[in-house]
């Protein structure tokens, strides 16, 4: 593996991007392969005791206000997110300083989280107990786990006139998500694309059509990814159809149009995460990708392209969330709202690279850009230009979200395309 | 009467120790691979034997396949591993420990960093195949990742020194008066070989054998780093349907049919070589 060059491919190591919702927390970090030898023994402890939850009645919105009628501001908070995943400078947290000195509130951060579904794992018990996990904010990519977190009752519902950041600053693209409508639980920290990245070393002309990943041309050197979400998601665009609308009918004919591309030997390798390397070095040439991958190699100066298929792409997100057994909500709170300040997003955006929730941050990445010099300017610019952390009206225009499937659509799902990844 | 207890007591912690952390989870999961649900509703125990033929009949390539990775990966193993443990136990001299420790060196390097470094070796445009396709020894658009013969050796190589220790032991043990005694009574070395060197060493083989075919045959590291879409195994697929899929039952079933084939397969071939030969290599 190429030697690791900056924070943000650190970060890359050990972060799960393709967070597919339907499934949460599987395969697709890279940290995956690091973590392989671990993970079976908590999966285990999970399935054997964890797991017998009850769907609760979510809490209705009267409900939430009687949550939050007895909370006051404790001055602590503690925090649970993923490695590399808010802006470092040593040892410290300026982001998280800043917001002691305006608000009061002391915060432990604690990169605790690694993965969607082990992360679940871990909080699951303690949550069906009602007992504190240790973290009054933690963040959660929308997917499996985060719906089930919804329909077992363990998130709190959010009091929206404390967020009136969130409600001014946030784009469009990010309120009232199908799998959280509402934001009623949950409010963005950051976002990706799935897309296609190509390396024009190998590929002519520009790429727009989703269609390319089933040109003949490119036999053997089509990289697709493992996650049955991400291909189902692909073989539907790839027919005109949108994920978040699609019918048993569509998955039907969406996994015939995918087993067509594997039975015609197109698709070289079905990834976990690992095509970055494999598209570098020309193992393939085309594939499915995530920006924050692919705007990393870019920054780093390697010649790649990364577009959004005229017939459409997915946005990710990942979601600040409190659980129901927060010992200090109301900061938590104070926390979530804080970060859609332009300036504080612009701060965490330039560490992140990726996708921030807060559009208004650009202007404030310009503004740094024009008074940095040398390389800091360099790279300032390039993020405040780049479509792949600032896409443009036209690039969300082409986004959809997962579809947020029910247990039982998700075995129908997987019994579909999982044959056609894992062959 | 504390003499006679004293034997009960000394294996007690590592008895103990088995039954919490294998059997009671080993239970847990028989019981787990017969009920029925979904993470969100719970599991509730219906003894739902289905999932066991559901399961096979959906994963039977995979299984096949791991089987099959599993015994050419063991067979590879052997060849490769006889000769360096044949070296290093009657040449190896006042270095046999160096060699030894060389051997397992590579275990020093975590097991996942070794195999993705087979990735930048065997890339298709990589140092070892670039060459080859620029000599026009190879046609451009050959490729050793994603086939069976990247897995296969990539279990052959992860595996390997657990094939080569156990036979050193066992040829460590051959008196070597007795090869002298076969030279002196006009044996060729070929047949002081197959008559005396080799047969005595089968037990390290079948201890090698049992440390390499099971965790070749559930592996899924390999398959997943170097494997591509037609290199899947059941080990891949039990890890999909426990993390990615939270389908306890299934991935519990699959387990359960898996450690199943290789207890039968193992048990026909200690049969095969005789049972003295498996008393004899579990007792090392």
């Amino acid at each position: 593996m190429t030697p690791p060059r900056d924070l943000a491919f650190l970060r890359g190591l050990t972060q799960r991007r393709g967070l597919p919702p339907n499934r949460g927390g599987d395969g697709v970090s890279r940290r995956d392969a690091l973590r392989l030898a671990g993970l079976s023994a908590a999966a285990m402890g999970l399935a054997a005791c964890g797991v017998q939850g009850k769907k609760v009645e979510p809490p209705k919105p009267s409900a939430a206000a009687g949550y939050w009628a007895d909370k006051t501001k404790n001055g602590t908070l503690r925090f649970a997110n993923w490695p590399l995943y808010i802006d470092k400078d040593g040892k410290k947290y300026p982001t998280l300083e800043k917001f002691t000195k305006e608000t009061g509130i002391k915060v432990t951060y604690q990169e605790a989280i690694q993965d969607n579904s082990t992360w679940f794992g871990k909080i699951q018990p303690q949550l069906a107990a009602g007992q504190d996990i240790g973290y009054d904010l933690m963040v959660m990519t929308n997917g499996i786990q985060l719906t089930r977190a919804i329909a077992l009752g363990y998130l709190v519902a959010l009091d929206h006139e404390k967020l009136p950041n969130f409600a001014a600053n946030a784009g469009a693209k990010y309120k009232n998500p199908t799998y959280d409508p509402d934001n009623t639980y949950t409010i963005p920290w950051q976002s990706g694309i799935t897309g296609i990245a190509y390396n024009p070393k190998y590929v002519d002309g520009e790429i727009a059509s989703i269609q390319e990943l089933w040109n003949p041309k490119y036999k053997g050197k089509v990289g697709m990814l493992l996650d049955t979400q991400e291909i189902a998601n692909f073989g539907l665009f790839a027919l005109g159809i949108d994920p978040d609308k699609s019918t048993q009918a569509d998955w039907e004919k969406a996994g015939q149009k995918l087993q067509q591309q594997r039975d015609a030997g197109l698709v070289r390798k079905y990834y976990e995460n690992d095509y970055v390397d494999a598209l570098v070095r020309g193992d393939i040439w085309i594939c499915m990708a995530w920006s924050g991958d692919v705007f990393q190699q870019i920054a780093e100066g390697q010649d790649l392209k990364f577009v959004i298929p005229q017939e459409g792409g997915t946005i990710w997100t990942d979601n600040m969330c409190i659980p129901k057994t927060a010992q200090n909500p109301v900061d938590a709170l104070a926390m979530m709202d804080y970060v859609y300040k332009p300036e504080v997003a612009a701060a965490l955006a330039e560490y992140i690279n990726y996708i921030t929730p807060v559009p208004g941050a650009q202007q404030v990445v310009k503004a740094d850009a024009a008074k940095a010099s040398g390389e800091d300017k360099k790279s300032l610019e390039l993020l405040a230009s780049s479509p792949l952390i600032f896409p443009s009206e036209s690039d969300l225009a082409k986004l959809r979200t997962y579809k947020t499937l029910t247990p039982a659509e998700e075995k129908v799902f997987e019994r579909i395309f999982q044959p056609i990844a894992q062959g | 009467m504390r003499r006679k207890l004293a034997p009960y007591l000394l294996i007690l912690p590592g008895g103990l120790w088995l039954v919490l952390f294998l059997v009671v989870p080993l239970v847990f999961m028989a019981s787990v691979s017969t009920q029925e649900g979904d993470v969100v509703y719970g599991f509730v125990q219906t003894f739902h034997l289905a999932n066991y033929t559901d399961a096979l009949v959906q994963y039977k390539t995979q299984f096949l396949r791991s089987v099959g990775y599993g015994l050419a990966g063991t067979v590879a193993a052997i060849a490769l591993a006889y000769p360096v443990a044949y070296w290093i136990a009657f040449k190896g001299g006042s270095r046999k420990s160096t060699y030894l420790l060389l051997v397992l060196l590579p275990f020093f390097v975590s097991f996942v960093l070794r195999t993705v470094s087979w990735k930048f070796l065997l890339a298709d445009d990589g140092i070892l195949l670039q060459p080859l396709k620029d000599a026009g020894m190879l046609p451009a658009d050959f490729h050793i990742l994603a086939t069976s013969v990247a897995v296969i050796g990539g279990l052959t190589y992860c595996y390997m020194p657990f094939m080569i220790l156990p036979i050193y032991v066992a040829l460590e043990r051959v008196d070597p008066r007795v090869v002298e005694a076969a030279h002196d009574l006009y044996a060729t070395p070929r047949e002081s070989f197959t008559k005396i060197v080799l047969p005595l060493s089968l037990p390290g083989v079948f201890a090698g054998v049992l440390m390499t075919f099971v965790p070749m045959t559930s592996d899924y590291v390999n398959a997943a780093i170097l494997g591509g879409p037609a290199n899947t195994m059941i080990g891949n697929i039990i890890q999909t349907e426990y993390l990615t899929n939270n389908n306890y039952p299934v991935g519990a079933a699959l387990s359960f049919t898996l450690m199943a084939v290789m207890l039968v397969g193992i048990f026909v071939y200690a049969r095969a070589l005789g049972t003295e030969n498996v008393l004899e290599a579990a007792a090392r």
